[in-house]
């Protein structure tokens, strides 16, 4: 892509969600339960991408590997403070909503490991610092949640806290 | 072992003294409001927090502590990050600044970040002190008029050289170093009997860490000082100019959600020591006169850059005392108000923060991690908030009432952050290091000095893309001489509110330039000494 037309998808990508962002707003759309449910749309697409590597192979074994990622990075979220959770329920409902789709160029709900990366990429060398953020957000937590799994220490050779 | 087994074998200072009869309240437990009345209320349980309580309740004044964060101890430090991490630290261990681009680790516990730091201990350097003299006005800020304060608090928190060889992690920094002929030096700790385990951060399981957990704030409460635990200081209430009453709310069982009840505390005098970020938030909150509009500026992280290497033998950068070898070269080479400096240290590696703050995702990251036991940290923290155009963040409120920092990330940090990541992958070369990768979005990893330095030097340093971290939270609340520099005096009593002390990081007028621990005990040591004759009319107590 040019970067002039990339320069101008942003711009409107990041004028886009500001707009959705207030409509949110106003309508006051997400409700605990629907900010819930946006969540974890996003987060079963994200996870397959950003575990990618580390998820087991097997089919059955990897999609109840994943069922345990998106359990915990809930409760992670869970445990922040008020005032974080609420920028989290704006970002993952603003990627939920049709303008949020249409910016990630995916459905999240039958999207491939492939193009989700592709979006994850996009946002995380964006000049946007937003999108980073956004992108950085989402690393974190699915990260974060998998290694604080004692299921993901073997891998890395972690031997787990010292017994005493 | 069994836990029974366990709990035997550790003695809890906490268990004994809530058996003993300590009057400690969890807010989650109130079922209606409170009214009540004391000498002193000191706001936070850290390092400031729990200096000023020990030396007022021993000078026999009526105090209670106010602390948002839990009462926890040894028996709940599992050496688990997934429950460390929100149980003890603001925002489970990711708070951060406005933009998202710096990470905070703040602890949010009884103990506050003396819970959970790595137990480094530095005097506060003669440079910074000398700094404060001349820009501030803090004539009596020398080494001379301190030492005796840090002295004491090295006493009394057992600091003194760590004997014991550095592990892996921190050894690497002094063999890459000393084969470059850059200086290291030992790092002293507050620790007791200290197992040499790894995991300060996560709360001492062995009680070994002389936090305030299990010295000061134990100390008070043996001597009746009364602790209210989530339970959040929201607002100061103002009668001309004196607080009247500090209203407090109480958070739910969950320790994060406000209830209705409120605990409202008449007393002579008001201590706060909440930490910087949360200590300017009361005072914001309160809305305290600031005729200069100084409240909530200057507040410095010590903005920190990350850079890993990988090497062929076992690092295992999660096990031993996490910090124990330093470098100040950086930080000794340009005067202190010229190009940021900064100190070389290695943070101890668990696979929570490593996993969340190391770039890339998917099979990229998942290959790093493979290399996680064989993988060697370094930190470089950058000395802000002394040359001109390294002013720090301000702290405001969100709409819910708590506090956020802006901190800009300013051309003059990234100077200094791009040096900083260019120092550190040497020194990981000359250690040995088979791959460096600097933290960083758009970084590869590199398998000579020359390919990592030339993409050092072409690394677009700009926030996000590069991670920045903070364990060092200081300023907001500056001392000065007089009120058009700063919110507090060199006593550190509020310049327009009488009876209104803050003591903690947040009266630092620049960062410290090290990690700010002993800096906290020295300095409220002395203040809180002084705060205590005044009140009572005795002799000012000391620490030890």
């Amino acid at each position: 892509m040019q970067r002039r037309t990339f320069l101008r998808l942003s711009l409107l990508g990041v004028a886009v969600l500001g707009a959705s962002a207030v409509a949110l707003r106003i309508s006051g759309r997400n409700t605990p339960a629907e900010a819930r449910a946006d969540t974890t749309l996003v987060l079963r697409a994200v996870i397959p991408a950003v575990l990618a590597g580390v998820l087991p192979l097997d089919p059955a074994t990897s999609q109840a590997a994943q069922g345990r990622s998106l359990e915990r990075t809930l409760a992670a979220i869970d445990g922040l403070a008020p005032a974080t959770r609420a920028e989290l329920d704006q970002l993952f409902g603003l990627l939920a909503s049709h303008p949020g789709r249409w910016l990630a160029g995916l459905d999240w709900a039958d999207a491939s490991a492939n193009q989700v990366a592709s979006f994850l990429q996009r946002w995380r060398t964006s000049s946007f610092d937003l999108f980073v953020a956004g992108y950085q957000a989402i690393h974190d937590l699915v990260l974060g949640s998998w290694y604080a799994d004692p299921f993901s220490w073997d891998a890395i050779g972690y031997p787990g806290p010292t017994k005493l | 072992m069994t836990t029974t087994e366990r709990t035997s074998a550790i003695n809890d200072p906490v268990a004994a003294g809530l058996a003993r009869g300590w009057k400690v309240v969890d807010g989650g437990n109130l079922n209606m409001s409170q009214q009540i009345e004391c000498d002193v209320a000191v706001i936070g349980t850290g390092a400031g927090g729990g200096v000023t309580a020990d030396l007022l309740s021993r000078a026999g004044l009526a105090v209670v502590l106010i602390e948002e964060g839990p009462l926890k101890s040894s028996r709940d430090f599992k050496m688990r990050e997934a429950e460390a991490y929100p149980s003890l630290y603001w925002d489970s261990a990711a708070r951060k600044t406005k933009d998202k681009a710096i990470n905070i680790l703040q602890g949010r516990a009884v103990g506050g970040s003396t819970t959970v730091n790595w137990t480094s201990s530095f005097r506060t350097p003669p440079a910074t002190l000398a700094y404060w003299r001349q820009q501030f006005g803090l004539d009596d800020y020398t080494p001379e008029s301190l030492d005796p304060h840090f002295a004491s608090a090295e006493t009394r928190f057992g600091i003194k050289p760590w004997l014991t060889a550095p592990n892996t992690n921190n050894d690497l920094l002094k063999k890459g170093a000393t084969a470059l002929g850059i200086p290291v030096g030992s790092i002293r700790r507050n620790v007791e009997g200290c197992w040499n385990l790894g995991y300060c951060g996560m709360g001492c399981p062995t009680n070994a860490k002389q936090s305030m957990l299990v010295t000061t704030v134990p100390a008070a409460l043996d001597r009746g000082a009364r602790l209210y635990t989530g339970t959040r200081a929201l607002r100061f209430e103002f009668a001309g100019n004196r607080v009247s009453r500090l209203i407090c709310v109480a958070l739910a069982y969950d320790g994060l959600t406000p209830t209705r009840n409120t605990i409202s505390i008449r007393a002579r005098h008001f201590v706060l020591a909440g930490g910087a970020i949360n200590s300017p938030a009361v005072l914001l909150r309160s809305d305290a006169p600031d005729p200069y509009r100084r409240l909530g500026l200057r507040t410095f992280l010590h903005p920190t850059v990350i850079s890993a290497a990988l090497f062929e033998a076992p690092v295992d950068g999660h096990a031993g005392a996490p910090q124990s070898v330093y470098s100040d070269h950086f930080l000794e080479r340009d005067p202190i108000d010229g190009p940021l400096g900064f100190k070389l240290e290695v943070p101890p590696l668990h696979p929570v923060l490593f996993a969340s703050t190391l770039q890339g995702f998917g099979a990229v990251h998942a290959d790093l991690m493979r290399q996680f036991a064989r993988t060697h940290v370094q930190i470089a923290l950058l000395r802000d908030g002394f040359h001109s155009e390294s002013r720090g963040g301000s702290v405001s409120l969100n709409s819910d009432g708590t506090p956020v920092l802006d901190y800009p990330l300013t051309p003059v940090v990234w100077e200094g952050a791009r040096r900083a990541l260019l120092a550190m992958a040497e020194i990981q070369f000359a250690a040995g290091a088979k791959a460096v990768y600097p933290v960083h979005e758009l970084a590869e990893g590199y398998a000579t000095f020359a390919a990592a330095s030339a993409a050092i030097a072409e690394l677009p340093l700009r926030p996000l893309a590069t991670r920045v971290v903070s364990a060092h939270v200081m300023g907001g609340c500056g001392m000065a001489a007089d009120e058009r520099r700063g919110v507090v005096d060199r006593h550190g009593r509020h310049f327009q509110i009488d009876n209104l002390s803050v003591f903690d990081g947040s009266i630092f007028p620049t960062s410290i330039g090290a990690n700010p621990q002993l800096s906290i005990y020295g300095i409220v040591g002395k203040l809180a000494g002084e705060l205590a004759a005044q009140l009572s009319g005795t002799s000012a107590p000391v620490l030890a």
